[in-house]
């Protein structure tokens, strides 16, 4: 086992423990969260009340990720998000959509719309066709999920997940149909299409706060403080990398 | 049965984590049976959301009034030729190969081509849609862009001043994007090692 492993490892470990420590009750009571505000998470959650009182449903968009493909942690924050979504608009009318360009993924969202519904004694409005593929290519995917956003009764639009250039067209359909729309990807070429098309979008790894600041989880929260410390670790490497390789040691 | 579903999973997640890390033979047979048999599954999901998609979604709209009934009969109708074609034929068959990139491929080109016009559209309206200071910056970042690498500057690389600059200008979106990139592989790991420790179970029913 080489050095690499050791550390890969050394990192997971730190990641898990300090999930465990920062979620115990008593820290949280001593050591309280202090998040900064995110405007378009607040108006977020404005839209979904809304779409509670005036009888809409809110569509998430998990996008194309491959459940099988190590690059798929944006879309099992959409999953997080569509439980909290399902538990928030569970006094609604109408139970969230949800939208995905991969199978698995398609039967994990219909899993977590059952979880919500049986946490939430909604039982008789569940309908398993409620979450559902839409496209296995990243075009037909899109194509399908402009059908759901074109649907009457869909008001609100959350896209979290893996998304490509092709996005474009999500958030011209979205723009044209939804009264609101927040968009989150772990692409950088779709942050920047949706930034461009005029939707509320999460920058970076604004992404995986989401679930945190939908008041979620603690786990959510205590990952936000693990994520804050490795980014001190990670910042301190690069500072002191640079030193090194300027002072011309290593 | 939720337990033992928990137990498996994060059992499972840590067995292929492990296979990742130490190079010990009994572990990387496991995990290589872990990882096979997850590509059957997934497989098998994703045939089971094809079906879910064609009787469950579009069959029903075929069968009400809804307004997009006939494209939901040309998907089933679609879906029905290729899957008998498939299975006659064989996914492998030239003849089948070309049935199907016959029919994806001019469609999807076309749809590329109609994103270039959605994208530069939206372009265009950064401005309208984003009236603050963030819109303006973007803005004119996307004009300084285009104009560095549309390649007119090129007569600079003769001034040693401003070939400096311009290379700066260049590295400026290259470390924007590791930044953010940085963010996201901190953000992804974190999301990772809770559903491998189970505080995060979109599995449980």
């Amino acid at each position: 086992m080489n050095l690499e492993s050791w550390l890969g490892l050394l990192i997971v470990v730190f990641t898990a423990l300090g999930i465990g420590l920062f979620s115990g009750r008593k820290v949280r009571a001593s050591h309280p969260a202090v998040l900064r505000k995110i405007p378009a998470i607040n108006r977020l959650r404005r839209a979904i009340g809304v779409s509670v009182e005036d009888g809409s449903r809110v569509h998430l968009s998990l996008g194309s990720a491959d459940l099988n493909d190590a690059t798929n942690p944006s879309a099992l924050v959409g999953l997080s998000v569509l439980h909290r979504i399902g538990q928030l608009s569970s006094s609604g009318d109408q139970p969230p959509v949800a939208t995905s360009g991969d199978g698995g993924f398609a039967l994990l969202s219909k899993d977590v719309l059952s979880a919500v519904a049986s946490e939430t004694n909604t039982r008789e409005s569940y309908d398993p066709n409620q979450a559902f593929l839409t496209g296995v290519t990243p075009f037909s995917y899109e194509l399908g999920a402009m059908d759901v956003i074109a649907e009457s009764g869909v008001r609100t639009n959350v896209l979290v997940g893996q998304f490509g250039a092709e996005s474009g067209f999500l958030a011209a359909a979205t723009t044209e149909h939804a009264d609101y729309t927040l968009a989150a990807s772990d692409s950088i070429v779709a942050q920047s299409v949706f930034l461009a098309s005029g939707q509320d979008t999460l920058i970076g790894e604004e992404l995986f706060a989401l679930p945190a600041y939908l008041g979620y989880k603690p786990a959510h929260i205590a990952s936000l403080r693990v994520q804050d410390l490795l980014r001190l670790l990670v910042g301190f490497g690069l500072i002191l990398g640079a030193i090194l390789s300027v002072t011309g040691v290593g | 049965m939720k337990f033992i579903n928990i137990v498996i999973a994060i059992l499972s997640g840590v067995i292929v984590l492990l296979g990742y890390f130490l190079h010990l033979p009994g572990i990387q047979s496991i995990r290589t049976s872990l990882r096979d048999g997850g590509v059957i599954l997934c497989g098998v999901a994703g045939l089971v959301a094809i079906l879910n998609l064609v009787f469950g979604v579009h069959w029903k709209r075929a069968r009400q009034d809804h307004p997009g009934k006939s494209y939901s009969i040309l998907l089933i109708v679609a879906f029905l030729l290729t899957l008998v074609s498939g299975i006659f034929l064989g996914p492998s068959n030239p003849g089948f190969q070309k049935l199907v990139t016959h029919v994806q491929v001019p469609v999807e080109s076309s749809l590329m081509a109609l994103l270039a016009f959605t994208l530069v559209f939206s372009a265009l309206k950064v401005l309208q849609r984003h009236r603050n200071w963030e819109g303006g910056i973007f803005f004119l970042s996307i004009i300084v862009f285009l104009v560095l690498n549309s390649g007119v500057l090129a007569f600079t690389s003769d001034i040693p001043v401003l070939r400096g600059l311009l290379s700066f200008f260049h590295q400026v979106p290259v470390a924007g994007a590791r930044g953010i990139l940085l963010g996201i592989a901190l953000g992804s790991l974190v999301t990772g090692v809770r559903v491998l420790i189970g505080t995060d179970r979109p599995y449980n029913g």
